[in-house]
């Protein structure tokens, strides 16, 4: 969701970031695989140290919270020696971070499950709809972009340049568990072809997609058409109208390959951002993923499934981001210069 | 700024609708509270009824009119956003500015951390904000608030990089400005725009996610309600009450329309190109034209006229003619017309300019149809100003350099590349085979002007058009790529059409030289003429007097002149 | 290397008529004998990461002269420029400014030398804040704390006289002016100071012929009315021969010959000057067979 500003961030130049530290490095790529390892590296330190601020920082005591309702104060001091909350902060820092090293982020106050395990058994449902989402995204707005930004160069078909830009509009800022909601009535509670709720069936799996997936393809196939109408603008578009190239030729040699570093760019940004929308998407269709596990367990307060979540959430989108740079790069080698938002 | 609300161009249709919603809904917040509250809050024992007259939206369990709680719910909705949108905004133009005003490593570490925030989902963050805090109005407000800081802190950085290096700044800095100075006087003003533009953007994203806090029932809690706390109470009776959705779904949907759309529009109107007008040419239907036998020019130019539609002529009735094997010289300042002339003698005019001639053929072609695509490719040639843009970066030199010959003339691939092979080391390009390897960017803009060259004589064109070819040039690159032309020219007899602002340059190229002022031919002088002196137009002299010319007294030494 | 590259520019002739006065008073004034440049470079090397752009450059520009600085993209130059007024960092080398070390300074020393060189940027579009008139752009020059145009009203009236623009063009904004008064506007602003060097950065080259020929003729005729010198960076032998005094010829990061225009243009001594003389359009040795 917070696509539209990640678009607008990214279409300027960046401060120069990317650049220290490379006049020692001979091969562009170890320059590059190092500064992606230390972003992941740094990425992994933030998350680390915001997870583990989250349970001091709460107000009220979480020894309190974790033994329950109507705890004697003797049960809560065990609870507080048991969960290591009696030792000083920089211990408690210690002990987590070799935790999470370990894979071994606690128990669940409320279950008393391990919280690895219950991230893995959450995680799959997540990956499910989340790739599947991002997949029929690339597919549709990519085309639909294009082709919209060639009908409407240089100002043709003003009345499609309207049309797309007033859906797009429309589509986009109707927020994503409101498209859900409606959908849950109209295809699940009216038409009955789908079911509401739960991952029972293959069916079910096409409600929370299509909610997932009808923001990113209005915002993507707007970045789209506008890198098109950009690229359209382009010295080297005339020179191909100047040999004469014909349509189809131009725009798969000539604009196409010039659209694909800024769009991947973005897309992976947005469609890192979509794991936030997923999170209330899966609260609508009671989809047991890991965006209805942190919601449950923040109405819980159940610190440890919290900090969990939040840390593997943080970790896929740090992934998705670094993907896109490495098929960036394999893409076209000048993209190891800089940093992936250098666009 | 006061003049553009009152100008036609401001107020598109995207901005009169957004603004009117918007407008609406304020309006709606500052009544509905005080008149509707009653029906809007008191429970009432007509519960769960469907939409009828009285409750046009139906009433929730505890008999409540739906309708009135969603118009009710607008005030907290537009101040909770509100709110939230400035504190992402405040604080990220202070961030980003105080980012910009920091020294070099404290910037580039800010601005990783702040890569790495943005990179993180805002609504996730906004989560571990709200688990932190007590759910309610405020929390949910300042967690949104605070998610939304790195986004925007990071434009505010990376346009001030942007402004900063401007040439502006950069003198104000010399002039020993400070730098907190810098930032308001030259930086705020110029990127203030843009950040009121992406402000919009910011609240349409406060309200989506400030919702989806309540809606998740980790925003605002009962008995207050938001739109999303609204929908959050439909939820439970999706099916038995659908109904229920509607409102507060309708609502959000029109606060964010309203928004998106007046970005959109400031967007538009910001960007000069989203104003530029298509205009569909009538072409004429044949496509080739009967030649006299008396008429052996190559080129035949009549009256032609090149104009924005509607607005103004810029070519202004131009004729003229060039013989097989002529080089013609178009020369002028900027604004006179001669590119425009050029490309429409070229089939290549700008798509939102009108072409229109008695006569315009090259060969028998009539250049105001649409001739056979390959007969085009292969009889005219051109060649642009700037080497460093008319290549496609993506694509290998190779496979550029012989598109014509592979698309028009039928070739192979491996044909095509000896053929360009032989024609780039013509042009002096030292290893060709490996150059057709490169890309773009790898080689020198003497030597990307100098391939272009070569890609425009494989076909053995009978034009060649050449759109201030050495203007972008050294002049030591411009002396040879000249001179290429020359040799060119000697041993093919291509006729040439050659557009430029230097009447030094066409003297020692062209046989004719025609003078271009504001889209009018006002001088045709041979190379002859132009050598003596021997001009009658008064532009023609001032031109001649303006250019600069090198006064050597005796030349120089030749023992050491070059021979390249 | 040459004869003519390896002797001071000040040594080869009899001190040009020049910009101005300084270069007459230089020698009685305080700072006596040892500051006839304006400003001038030793071993002055800069490096972009591994690029080595200005290689062991030695130079100096006489006090009140012109001084043109030509050669091709890449050569350097601009580089040059930007160095002398602080844009780049040298990696090493000594730039000293009126007879002082301009690397060495540090804090309010530095901001004061720093208003003692001034530069006029190549394109006038964007060398003038959008949002500011011009009267408080060139106030600014004057005070950088301030830069109220009403204090100045004179000054800046008397400023616009010499770059021949109204009065009235105070008070209005950039959009409102042609390329070349902008390019005027750059110019008033760097001379308001009275600095002991402007560098003019190909500030003629983004300009149409006739307008080129404008500021070429402005140029010519503040000779002798104005202390400043100059370094007029150009890529056209034509104007620095009308503009300057003295040039100097750039290659591949280092300056390769440097003299009075009269002497470079009729006797080149270095292979590349001498390919550059025969490259314009024009001149005696140009052709195209």
């Amino acid at each position: 969701m917070t696509s539209s500003i990640v678009v607008e961030a990214s279409r300027t130049p960046g401060v120069g970031a990317g650049s220290a530290g490379g006049r020692f490095i001979r091969h562009p790529w170890v320059g590059f695989v190092l500064r992606r390892l230390g972003g992941l590296v740094l990425s992994f330190v933030v998350l680390t140290v915001v997870t583990f601020l989250i349970v001091p920082l709460i107000p009220g005591d979480p020894a309190v919270i974790a033994a329950g309702d109507g705890a004697s104060p003797a049960q809560v001091a065990s609870v507080r020696a048991e969960l290591g909350l009696d030792l000083p902060v920089l211990t408690q820092f210690v002990n987590y971070v070799s935790g999470v090293l370990r894979l071994d982020m606690g128990n669940s106050f409320v279950s008393g499950e391990s919280v690895s395990t219950l991230i893995f058994t959450r995680f799959p449902f997540t990956a499910e709809i989340a790739l599947l989402a991002i997949v029929l995204v690339l597919l549709l707005s990519v085309p639909l972009g294009m082709i919209v930004a060639i009908l409407t160069r240089g100002g043709r078909n003003k009345w499609l340049d309207n049309i797309f830009n007033f859906l797009t509009s429309l589509i986009y800022s109707v927020p994503q568990y409101v498209v859900a909601t409606l959908l849950v009535v109209v295809f699940a509670v009216t038409l009955r072809w789908f079911p509401a709720a739960g991952a029972t069936t293959l069916s079910s799996l096409v409600l929370p997609t299509a909610a997932l997936m009808l923001g990113p393809v209005c915002v993507i196939s707007r970045i789209v058409r506008r890198e098109t109408a950009v690229v359209l603008n382009k010295d080297y578009i005339r020179t191909a109208r100047g040999w004469r190239l014909g349509a189809l030729r131009t725009n798969l040699r000539y604009v196409l390959p010039n659209l694909v570093t800024t769009t991947l760019t973005l897309s992976g940004l947005i469609l890192a951002a979509q794991l936030g929308g997923a999170v209330v998407i899966e609260t609508v269709f009671a989809w047991p993923g890991l965006g209805q596990g942190i919601v449950n367990a923040i109405l819980q307060r159940d610190y440890p499934v919290i900090r969990g979540i939040i840390l593997i959430l943080g970790l896929l989108a740090t992934l998705i981001i670094t993907m896109v740079d490495l098929i960036l790069a394999i893409i076209d080698p000048r993209n190891l210069g800089g940093t992936s938002s250098d666009v | 700024m006061t003049s553009r609300f009152r100008s036609k161009e401001f107020w598109t249709p995207a901005m009169i609708t957004g603004g009117g919603l918007l407008m609406a809904l304020i309006l709606i917040a500052i009544i509905a509270p005080s008149t509707m509250k009653q029906a809007a809050e008191q429970l009432t024992p007509h519960a769960a009824l469907g939409p009828s007259a009285e409750h046009w939206l139906g009433t929730d369990d505890f008999g409540r009119d739906l309708l009135a709680r969603a118009l009710v719910a607008t005030r907290l909705t537009l101040l909770m956003t509100a709110g939230a949108a400035a504190i992402s905004v405040v604080s990220g133009v202070v961030i980003g500015l105080a980012i910009w005003l920091s020294g070099r490593r404290v910037r580039e570490i800010a601005l990783r951390i702040l890569e790495t925030a943005v990179a993180y989902p805002s609504l996730i963050f906004a989560l571990v904000i709200a688990a932190v805090l007590e759910p309610g109005v405020s929390s949910a407000v300042i967690a949104i608030g605070i998610a939304g800081i790195p986004g925007f802190a990071r434009i505010t950085a990376n346009l001030a990089s942007a402004v900063s290096s401007s040439d502006y700044v950069v003198t104000a800095r010399l002039l020993g400005v400070s730098p907190v100075r810098i930032a308001a006087r030259h930086m705020l003003p110029n990127m203030a725009e843009p950040l009121l533009i992406l402000s919009a953007t910011v609240f349409a994203l406060s309200l989506v996610e400030i919702s989806a806090l309540s809606f998740i029932g980790l925003g605002v809690q009962s008995p207050e309600y938001d739109f999303g706390r609204l929908l959050n109470d439909s939820l439970g009776a999706l099916y038995t009450q659908p109904v229920e959705a509607v409102g507060p779904s309708v609502m959000i949907a029109l606060t964010g329309l309203s928004v998106m759309l007046i970005g959109d529009a400031l967007a538009a109107h910001a960007d000069p190109r989203a104003k530029r007008s298509f205009f569909r040419r009538v072409l004429d239907r044949n496509r080739t034209v009967p030649l006299a036998e008396s008429d052996t020019a190559l080129v035949r130019v009549k009256n032609l006229r090149v104009s924005i539609p509607g607005r103004q002529e810029l070519v202004k009735g131009v004729s003229f003619s060039i013989n097989p094997g002529e080089v013609v010289a178009l020369v002028g300042e900027s604004g006179s017309g001669k590119s425009l002339t050029a490309m429409a003698v070229a089939g290549l005019p700008s798509e939102d300019l009108a072409v229109d001639a008695d006569l315009l053929r090259v060969g028998d072609m009539n250049m105001l149809a649409a001739p056979d695509q390959s007969r085009l490719a292969k009889e005219i040639s051109i060649v642009y100003q700037d080497p460093g843009t008319t290549f496609n970066p993506s694509l290998r030199m190779g496979s550029q350099l012989t598109e014509v010959l592979r698309t028009h003339l039928g070739m192979g691939r491996a044909e095509a590349r000896e053929v360009i092979v032989n024609a780039l080391a013509s042009v002096n390009i030292t290893q060709p085979a490996h150059r057709l390897r490169q890309h773009p960017h790898e080689l020198s803009g003497g030597m990307r002007q100098r391939a272009m060259i070569a890609a425009s004589i494989v076909t053995s064109p009978k034009l060649i058009v050449a759109d201030e070819p050495t203007t972008a040039l050294d002049v030591t690159v411009q002396a040879e790529v000249l001179r290429q032309f020359r040799r060119i020219h000697r041993e093919q007899g291509t006729a040439m059409l050659f557009i430029s602002h230097d009447l030094a340059v066409v003297e020692a190229l062209c046989d004719t030289i025609l003078v271009m002022k504001s889209g009018e031919i006002v001088e045709r002088l041979t190379a002859a003429e132009l050598a003596a002196r021997k001009v009658t137009h008064s532009y023609t002299k001032a031109l001649l007097a303006a250019i600069p010319t090198l006064e050597l007294g005796s030349a120089p030494a030749t023992s050491g002149a070059p021979t390249s | 290397m040459n004869a003519n590259a390896q002797i001071p520019p000040a040594v080869l002739g009899p001190q040009p008529a020049g910009l101005g006065r300084r270069a007459a008073l230089a020698a009685g004034k305080a700072e006596g004998p040892a500051a006839p440049h304006a400003a001038s470079v030793t071993n002055l090397n800069v490096r972009f990461g591994a690029a080595h752009v200005l290689k062991d450059v030695i130079m100096a520009v006489p006090a009140g002269t012109v001084v043109g600085l030509v050669g091709e993209s890449g050569s350097g130059k601009s580089t040059l420029g930007k160095t002398l007024v602080g844009i780049n960092k040298p990696a090493s080398g000594e730039i000293t400014i009126g007879g002082e070390d301009f690397t060495r300074m540090h804090g309010k020393r530095r901001r004061q030398m720093r208003r003692e060189v001034q530069y006029i940027p190549q394109d006038p579009y964007s060398s003038l804040s959008p949002r500011r008139t011009t009267g408080q752009t060139l106030a600014e020059a004057l005070d950088p704390h301030g830069a109220n145009p009403m204090e100045h009203r004179e000054v800046i009236a008397a400023a616009l006289e010499r770059v021949k623009l109204d009065p009235s063009a105070a008070e209005k904004y950039p959009h409102e002016f042609s390329g070349g008064q902008r390019q005027r506007i750059a110019i008033a602003r760097a001379l308001m100071l009275e600095p002991r060097l402007v560098i003019a950065d190909e500030i003629t080259s983004a300009l149409d012929v006739s307008v080129q020929a404008d500021i070429i003729r402005l140029l010519q005729g503040m000779r002798g009315k104005v202390d400043s010198a100059m370094l007029f960076i150009s890529h056209n032998l034509a104007v620095v021969q009308q503009v300057c005094d003295e040039v100097m010829v750039m290659y591949q990061g280092r300056i390769v010959e440097q003299g009075l225009i009269e002497s470079v243009y009729r006797n080149p001594q270095h292979d590349y000057t001498k390919k550059l003389l025969a490259s314009v359009p024009g001149s005696p040795a140009f052709t195209l067979d």
